[in-house]
């Protein structure tokens, strides 16, 4: 048995100090840029890839001037990618200012796909080991126990750049400026300031924080591929629990994940998958708004549909989908497989995606975990099969009912919260259903999942698979858009758009979402169900991230603001990624750049696009 | 006689003017085998595999390839996902018309290739997945795998830890199903061969994400004598560095899995540690002729050292065109009855295909770390043979419900 002597307690305390510095420093950059510009910058991982990696380049160039060579490398490198980070801002986001709540994520999702490429040819495969720092290569010794001189430098680097914040944003104009932005930024653009100049600035100062985050990792980490997407989660969690746009409340946070994890680690090694994510789903359920986080003052809501009223299908559009759906009903007779097969989890993620859309598009409940029920209807029609040995028609049935009774549970944690907070409440779950499925292999399976799940012989051959799927997808988009239309779905629009409102007109707010957010995961569950068959396996990568940021991609790359979207999106977004990977190397790079062009084109989506010209076509005299 | 005897294709290309002359080729004619990896999630390894593998397939075509018919390759990206895997093991069977699945890293997809090659009762050769279960638990007969399997390694590496003096064990691995396997193997069988060990202390970082300090920490508060590792890539990187300073591995044998291939050992440069006892692949020692060979001809193509992933594609290619050119015909059944009990001179030494569980008996190299020229190098290895290292034919019965 672990011995716990005090000097190992201490030791713990002082890796968890370490690491809680590194972690601010990304956090501190992703807070300011948040605060200011109201963008979550799923891009800033990989700004701390890039100073790491870059780090690494100067360093090696400059290794002969010794502590110079090594500290001008770091600060170069934060320096390059703040200069990165204003280039992202006025090329890309300047362009979206006035598109819907959460397309500027989308196009720093495309940000992340382009970097991740290039990154790759430029620095190569390997993971690069950088120099260690001079002067601080050595341990002290306390008690029996070395620690290493460089995490102590670390431990000290927190607190000092806190500092630094704090008297940059109490005693300059741009920090007077920041902070009043922070607070209600339309009320400091109406004064006067520019906020073009004051974006791109907080873009600087936040992607070079990232900057030197990554590069004052050399000396204690190698540099990989991987490092963006496990960095930014973090940075996440640890800026939503300590408040939005409170780099106190950050640097605590950052803290109290650090000494949490650190003796997690000692005491329940295999914990440490989910245990940031149990932290934050605690402090939340506790703290709706973080450690340190105020309900912005003077917030005007923004509905994340943007403003365009949901109509019911016009004459046109119907005699389109019925056109879709012959076609697609007809495919068996004309196309190969592996189209029938593709085209049946296209239908798939149309219905994932549409469920998501009901979430966030009607409900404005935006969720970075939505597939957590989509695997969650996966895992139960699988076991319904394997353990139960029920009946591929009943394992489909069981596959709504277990997401929505964990819908039930997850969404009366999270409807108490909204926006951003909602978001991560909602990641959380996820996270923690992931791990749930990663780790209880007696059940699950494990990482190496449950295999053998193959639709019953009726249906096996892919014509007939698609068959079903189609009539499953056009049942479930038809219910949801009845839905839509129906007593409860005006209510739950009246709810996204005016909660008081709607309060006062006898509509149970809070109920109303609890209600939509059960639906929405019954309907991802569906999809689950279907494309565990289709599939023929089940693995936890179907509740990972990914998977939620894809499902989040296909509803914004379609468009928020109709019913079609998502359908659209994932026939988009899906189809593209399954042909871009089967036939080009690099095919993240061609993938965001096509992200990114769709998003400047078309800042409210393919749907937004079309509704727009539609309107032009109709009605010339309106302005674009 | 075979076009691809092992003998003459290493002795040069003079003689396979012995073997006779190739039938005119037809490009549309060709064989094709689909391989399915990851490749953007995992190219550290699959780089070098992917090479070793093209390499493989020039030299089989230069030679006349299979039976007058060349053989090409449709590769696949999986990004790192089974599900997407599965889709192109669809795309490959239906739309390219394949004639043999092969492919996989990561054990999950290996496993989720099997099963679709269990359902689509089409042969798969596994390359690189790790996964004990791959052959065993959820074996099936259409599968077969390459490389020696997670309970191989740790049988190999627990043959030299029994050796050691030490009683008190830590051991650290990924949190997933190697990582797991790895340290159940690895402790069920040093118990085996010496009741007297304990365990003290097991630390289970997340796959890529390891916090290298409060790890030492936690192994270190366990005071164990000596240490297991199953970590690898930028976790082993990490974990090495800090360990290095805090003392960690200081008058402490360690034991670890995979760390002396070069895929893992090179990046740590001149910072490898020194005496550790580890699986791998001594690509600059290894003077056999069947190996000198490859290694000169990887060399002078892509004009780096080979690396163990380079072998394993290499060997991959080779396999399948040998069960190709042995059973005379793409039908998968006749292809499926070759492979069991095929036996061929691999760049390791002869390996065979088991009938019992299709798993290859591809050995790995069992050395220990040494520096030279400022990198990490393998010294006093030597090469353990597969065959010595899988449980007996009744366990194996046990372990494989497929049969």
């Amino acid at each position: 048995m672990t011995a716990l002597t005090p000097d190992t307690l201490l030791i713990q305390a002082l890796n968890g100090l370490a690491s809680a510095s590194s972690l601010f420093l990304v956090a501190a950059g992703l807070s300011i840029i948040f605060g200011v510009t109201r963008v979550v910058n799923f891009a800033h991982g990989s700004l701390y890839m890039l100073g790491a990696y870059i780090g690494w380049s100067l360093t090696r160039h400059l290794a002969s001037f010794g502590a110079f060579g090594f500290w001008g490398g770091v600060f170069g490198a934060a320096l390059l990618v703040g200069i990165i980070g204003v280039l992202i801002e006025m090329l890309i986001l300047r362009r979206l200012r006035r598109a819907p709540e959460l397309y500027p994520l989308l196009a720093t999702f495309g940000v992340v796909l382009i970097v991740q490429d290039v990154t790759l040819a430029v620095w190569g495969p390997e993971d690069l080991l950088g120099p260690r720092a001079p002067g601080l290569t050595g341990f002290v010794t306390i008690f029996a126990s070395r620690f290493p001189v460089y995490e102590l430098f670390l431990i000290a680097v927190g607190p000092l750049l806190l500092t630094a914040l704090w008297l940059l944003f109490r005693r300059t104009r741009f920090g007077l400026l920041v902070r009043a932005a922070t607070q209600d930024r339309e009320m400091v653009a109406a004064l006067g300031v520019d906020e073009r100049r004051l974006f791109s600035s907080v873009f600087f100062l936040g992607a070079a924080l990232a900057g030197l985050g990554g590069a004052l990792q050399l000396p204690r980490e190698a540099v990989n591929l991987n490092m963006d997407v496990s960095v930014v989660v973090e940075a996440f969690v640890v800026v939503v629990v300590g408040g939005l746009g409170s780099l106190f409340g950050a640097y605590i946070a950052a803290v109290l994940v650090g000494i949490i994890q650190a003796f997690g680690i000692l005491f329940l090694p295999k914990v440490t998958l989910v245990l940031i994510f149990l932290v934050m789903g605690v402090v939340l359920a506790v703290r709706p708004y973080g450690l340190f986080g105020r309900v912005a003052a003077s917030e005007r809501q923004r509905s994340p549909a943007g403003d365009r009223v949901l109509r019911p299908l016009s004459v046109t559009a119907r005699v389109l989908f019925g056109f879709t759906i012959l076609v697609i009903a007809s495919m068996p007779l004309f196309a190969g497989d592996y189209a029938i097969g593709l085209i049946a989890e296209l239908l798939i993620l149309a219905v994932f995606a549409a469920s998501l859309h009901f979430l966030m598009g009607l409900g404005g409940m935006a969720s970075f975990g939505h597939a957590a029920f989509f695997g969650i209807g996966a895992y139960g029609a699988a076991l319904a099969l394997k353990v139960l040995q029920w009946p591929m028609a009943a394992c489909l049935l069981a596959a709504p009912f277990a997401a929505a009774l964990a819908g039930l549970l997850a969404g009366w944690l999270c409807v108490r919260l909204s926006g951003v907070y909602l978001a991560m409440l909602s990641l959380a779950v996820a996270q923690i259903a992931w791990a749930a499925s990663f780790q209880w292999v007696e059940v699950t399976g494990g990482d190496n999942g449950l295999l053998g799940v193959w639709p019953a012989a009726s249906v096996a051959s892919r014509g007939a698979f698609l068959l079903l799927t189609l009539v499953v997808t056009v049942a479930t988009l038809a219910a949801l858009r009845v839905a839509a239309f129906s007593p409860f779905g005006y209510a739950f629009r009246a709810a996204r758009d005016a909660p008081r409102r709607a309060e006062a007109s006898g509509i149970d707010v809070r109920a109303t979402q609890w209600a939509g957010f059960v639906i929405a995961a019954g309907f991802a569950g569906i999809a689950g169900g279907l494309y565990a068959f289709a599939k023929g396996s089940v693995f936890p990568t179907y509740l990972a991230i990914d998977k939620s940021v894809d499902g989040l991609i296909m509803v914004l790359l379609g468009g928020i603001g109709s019913l079609t979207g998502p359908i659209v999106g994932a026939f988009a977004f899906g189809g593209l990624e399954a042909e871009l990977m089967a036939s080009v190397a690099f095919w993240r790079a061609i993938l965001g750049f096509v992200i990114l062009a769709l998003v400047l084109v078309a800042p409210s989506g393919i749907m937004g696009l079309f509704g727009t010209w539609f309107r032009k076509a109709r009605n010339p005299a309106l302005p674009a | 006689m075979t076009i691809l005897d092992r003998r003459s294709f290493v002795a040069g290309a003079t003689s396979f003017a012995a073997i006779g002359s190739p039938a005119v080729l037809r490009a549309d004619d060709a064989i094709k085998i689909g391989e399915v990896n990851s490749y953007t999630a995992q190219p550290a390894f699959l780089k070098p595999y992917r090479q070793g593998w093209e390499l493989a397939q020039e030299k089989v075509n230069a030679a006349g390839g299979v039976k007058g018919r060349k053989i090409e390759t449709v590769f696949r990206d999986d990004g790192g996902k089974p599900e997407d895997a599965v889709r192109y093991a669809g795309d490959l069977l239906d739309a390219e018309k394949v004639d043999v699945l092969a492919g996989g890293f990561l054990s999950n997809i290996g496993l989720a290739l099997a099963d679709v090659a269990n359902q689509r009762k089409r042969l798969y050769l596994a390359s690189e997945p790790l996964s004990d279960a791959l052959v065993w638990g959820k074996g099936n007969r259409y599968t077969f795998r390459l490389r020696p399997s997670t309970y191989m390694q740790a049988a190999m590496l627990v043959e030299e830890a029994a050796k050691l003096p030490a009683k008190r064990w830590a051991l650290v691995a990924p949190n997933y199903e190697y990582g797991q396997s790895a340290n159940k193997w690895f402790k069920d069988l040093l118990k085996k061969a010496k009741p007297d060990v304990e365990f003290v202390a097991e630390q289970y970082p997340a796959l890529g994400k390891i916090d290298a300090g409060a790890t030492i920490q936690a192994l270190e508060a366990g005071k164990p004598d000596a240490i297991f590792n199953v970590t690898f890539g930028g976790d082993l990187t990490n974990f090495v560095r800090q360990g290095t300073t805090r003392g960690l591995f200081e008058g402490r044998s360690v034991v670890s899995m995979l760390t002396g291939e070069p895929e893992y050992v090179d990046p740590l440069g001149a910072e490898a540690p020194v005496g550790w006892i580890v699986t791998g692949y001594p690509y600059g020692d290894l003077n056999t002729p069947e190996h000198v060979a490859f290694r000169d001809a990887y060399k002078s193509k892509y004009n780096e050292m080979p690396k163990l992933g380079s072998v394993v594609g290499y060997e991959t290619v080779n396999s399948i065109a040998d069960a190709l050119s042995k059973a005379g015909s793409t039908d998968n059944e006749k292809l499926m009855s070759t492979l069991e009990g095929l036996k061929r001179m691999s760049v390791f030494g002869p390996i065979e295909f088991r009938a019992i569980d299709h798993q290859s008996t591809m050995g790995a190299f069992v050395g220990k770390i040494a520096l030279k020229n400022g990198l990490g190098v393998m010294s006093d290895w030597s090469y353990r043979d597969g065959a010595k290292y899988l449980p007996p034919d009744s366990e194996v019965k046990i372990l494989r419900p497929a049969g």
